[in-house]
């Protein structure tokens, strides 16, 4: 193993990294002057303005980092959407020091249901995942009736959420707390390796000794968490809980996954790489919306991104053989 | 099942070993499916107060038209072995163009393409019936291509269908919402009679079979036209598809890459196949939606939604995610199981607020059913396929 081989693998990883931090760059001056030119001033590249943009983006974040951890086990979870949701909706509903845990029992339960039917019952993960979330946003709708719940999230989630310490939003120190424990789960731990080898091969990982499907749980229980997670903060966030509150995180983050560099079959990326991607969308967003580019405009340039950014990195291999 | 089984005499037919009974085993997915389907639907008519009614079945026709192609029109991918998430997406912005180009006026209907201050002519569909067909061939082809625009990012991009076909759906959204930033635009009203409603009335509409008065054709007057253009799709189109060369490739690719490139078969040109008849079956599925609800709607929420159901319905009808195994016609099946589900709220009274959760617990059900393999597997490591 101590050939050089490594450093080509790691070098191929890589590369999308440091392509989309690049890519992140041209964002940057390309907004940059189209502000320049239009309104004579520079938001983007004032620190407030981008830390209020990665404070948004902090949810994304969450939701792409367990999103991540599934994908690199070559499964998905579609269930993120309404997971998020009902997290929100029955933290709020329960209230006060209960509202946190409540928020990520939800999740982690919902990853763990998800888990033991990928890997137990052995269902695809896309569909098992579609038939939960469309089971949670049945629960969901018949516990609100329908309507936006009129509970309002408690002041602690507020205060992860929505406030700041020393200049620096809480809902950024959340995130960054999440990603040391992904990073350290993917590179330190048993687990982030036997991650890898599932995703390569199952079959490898199983004759190997590895308890797959455990495993498998175990990932979709932390995709779950981190859903959950990603509800309560942003359900502090707008203050109460709503319908849909989630729809906009699924697609979203496994692009952001898939501009990382992780391959979307599994096996391969860097957790740094999805936190780029996360950045590289969160920032093309905010461009956007200080172009006042009409959503149209925002869904071509969205959808031609992506393919952009995999042209250049994230070409498959011809199969030959 | 014969009792000549246990007798195992060469000489005499066995069951098993008879052509019928292979393809029975071959397509078990489907066989269920149908059988699932013909229960409840029967179910259904018999629950419903105007039971097997040309009414109920029109309405049941309208509802089922649009689902039942966009799933066929993932199942194609999906045997190859990919993923469309295109289809919803695809479908609406197929329809968002039949909303300009069918609304029937008679004076003609200008193609304009307005950009910034540039605004340009750039055909005039002709009036009346001739101007209908050329734009619905139009939308038609609209479709396919948007489906050949997948398989080339798909083959030449070397990109995983997949994400590929969640780029180009954005992107097709996108231009949806360009045309109809609201909801809006018109069908020409016959044209919407003619193709939500019964033969008979398919045919006054159109004034053939002395408008749908000639004897040998009342006993077939009211059988609904979505039903039979789900017919005939699926018997001129995919039937021939199948048995093409392309269509064998299909599932050649889908069930074993290497091995279909090492036989010599044309890999790249079955996959560009399989995404372009997608497009082209989306195409119908937007194409009638937009009929049917005569406008056209640029909902993204329902772009999706259709995208999810129609996974939904191709694994309900037999085709299995892996690619290389099922077919179109389960799909439709699965579809129309799907639908036909939701029709039972209406008649059993089911609170709305329910009805999503029963929509999802049956959904799951369905889906894990598929588990019930895993009690026939010997060897774990057949699960890790």
């Amino acid at each position: 193993m101590t050939a050089v081989p490594a450093n080509l693998i790691l070098s191929r990883d890589d590369r999308p990294i440091v392509i989309a931090a690049l890519f992140i760059i041209v964002i940057l001056i390309g907004g940059t002057a189209y502000t320049w030119m239009h309104f004579g001033s520079a938001p983007l590249l004032s620190p407030n303005y981008l830390l209020q943009q990665l404070q948004i983006g902090s949810f994304l974040g969450i939701v792409a980092a367990g999103m991540m951890i599934v994908i690199l086990i070559s499964q998905i979870d579609l269930s993120v959407p309404w997971t998020l949701a009902a997290a929100a909706m029955l933290a709020t509903a329960i209230g006060g020091p209960w509202a946190i845990p409540i928020g990520l029992a939800v999740g982690l339960i919902v990853g763990i249901v998800n888990g033991i039917g990928v890997a137990y019952l052995r269902v695809p993960s896309m569909i098992f995942t579609l038939g939960i979330n469309a089971v949670m946003r049945g629960l969901m709708v018949a516990h609100t009736g329908g309507f936006a719940p009129q509970t309002a999230a408690t002041d602690l989630m507020r205060y992860l959420a929505a406030e700041r310490t020393f200049g620096i939003p809480n809902a950024l120190f959340v995130w960054l707390a999440v990603s040391i424990v992904v990073v350290v789960i993917l590179q330190r731990t048993a687990l982030g390796r036997y991650i890898y080898a599932i995703g390569n091969k199952e079959a490898a990982a199983y004759l190997a000794g590895v308890n797959t499907r455990r495993v498998t749980v175990i990932c979709f229980a932390l995709c779950g968490l981190t859903a959950g997670l990603a509800g309560v903060l942003l359900a502090g966030y707008s203050v109460k809980a709503y319908q849909g509150m989630g729809d906009a995180y699924l697609l979203p983050s496994i692009a952001a996954v898939v501009i990382g560099g992780t391959n979307i079959l599994g096996g391969r990326g860097r957790y740094l790489g999805t936190l780029v991607g996360v950045i590289l969308i969160v920032l093309l967003n905010s461009v956007l919306s200080i172009m006042e580019m009409p959503e149209a405009g925002r869904q071509v340039i969205y959808g031609a991104v992506i393919i952009l950014m995999l042209l250049v990195y994230g070409r498959g291999e011809r199969v030959t053989s | 099942m014969s009792s000549a089984a246990e007798v195992p005499a060469p000489a005499r037919f066995r069951f098993e070993d008879s052509s019928l009974a292979i393809k029975l085993r071959q397509n078990v997915g489907l066989v269920t499916a149908i059988a699932l389907f013909c229960v409840i639907y029967l179910l259904y008519h018999v629950a419903h107060p105007k039971g097997f009614s040309s009414a109920v079945l029109v309405q049941n026709g309208d509802e089922i038209f649009t689902l039942a192609m966009v799933a066929m029109a993932q199942t194609v991918p999906v045997l190859a072995a990919g993923l469309d998430l295109s289809v919803g997406a695809l479908m609406t912005m197929v329809g968002c163009f039949a909303s300009y180009l069918l609304s029937g006026a008679p004076e003609g209907t200008p193609i304009n393409l307005d950009l910034g201050g540039l605004h340009l002519v750039l055909a005039t569909l002709p009036g009346g019936t001739t101007g209908l067909i050329v734009g619905m061939i139009l939308c038609l082809v609209i479709g396919t291509l948007a489906g050949l625009l997948n398989g080339c990012v798909v083959v030449f991009g070397r990109i995983q269908p997949i994400i590929a076909t969640l780029a180009t759906g954005a992107i097709y959204i996108g231009i949806a919402l360009f045309l109809r930033p609201q909801p809006g635009g018109k069908i020409d009203d016959d044209l919407n009679w003619a193709m939500t409603n019964s033969l008979g009335d398919f045919a006054s509409t159109v004034h053939i079979f002395n408008d749908g008065a000639a004897p040998w054709f009342a006993p077939l007057a009211w059988i609904p036209v979505p039903f039979v253009l789900i017919i005939l799709i699926a018997a001129l189109v995919w039937v021939p598809f199948r048995r093409s060369v392309t269509g064998r490739a299909v599932y050649a690719v889908g069930s074993a890459e290497g091995a279909a490139y090492m036989s010599g078969l044309p890999i790249e040109r079955a996959k560009i196949a399989a995404f372009t008849l997608g497009g082209f079956f989306a195409g119908c599925g937007g194409l009638f939606l937009a009929i049917q609800t005569s406008s056209g709607n640029a909902d993204l929420p329902q772009a999706g939604a259709y995208t999810l159901n129609s996974i939904a319905s191709v694994v309900i009808g037999g085709t299995s995610l892996l690619g290389g195994s099922g077919g179109a016609i389960g799909s439709i099946f699965g579809a129309m199981i799907l639908r036909v589900i939701s029709f039972f709220f209406r008649i059993f009274d089911i609170a709305p607020l329910l009805q999503p959760l029963f929509e999802g617990i049956i959904l799951l059900a369905a889906v894990s059913i598929g588990a019930l393999r895993m009690l026939r597997v010997r060897n774990t490591l057949e699960l890790f396929r």
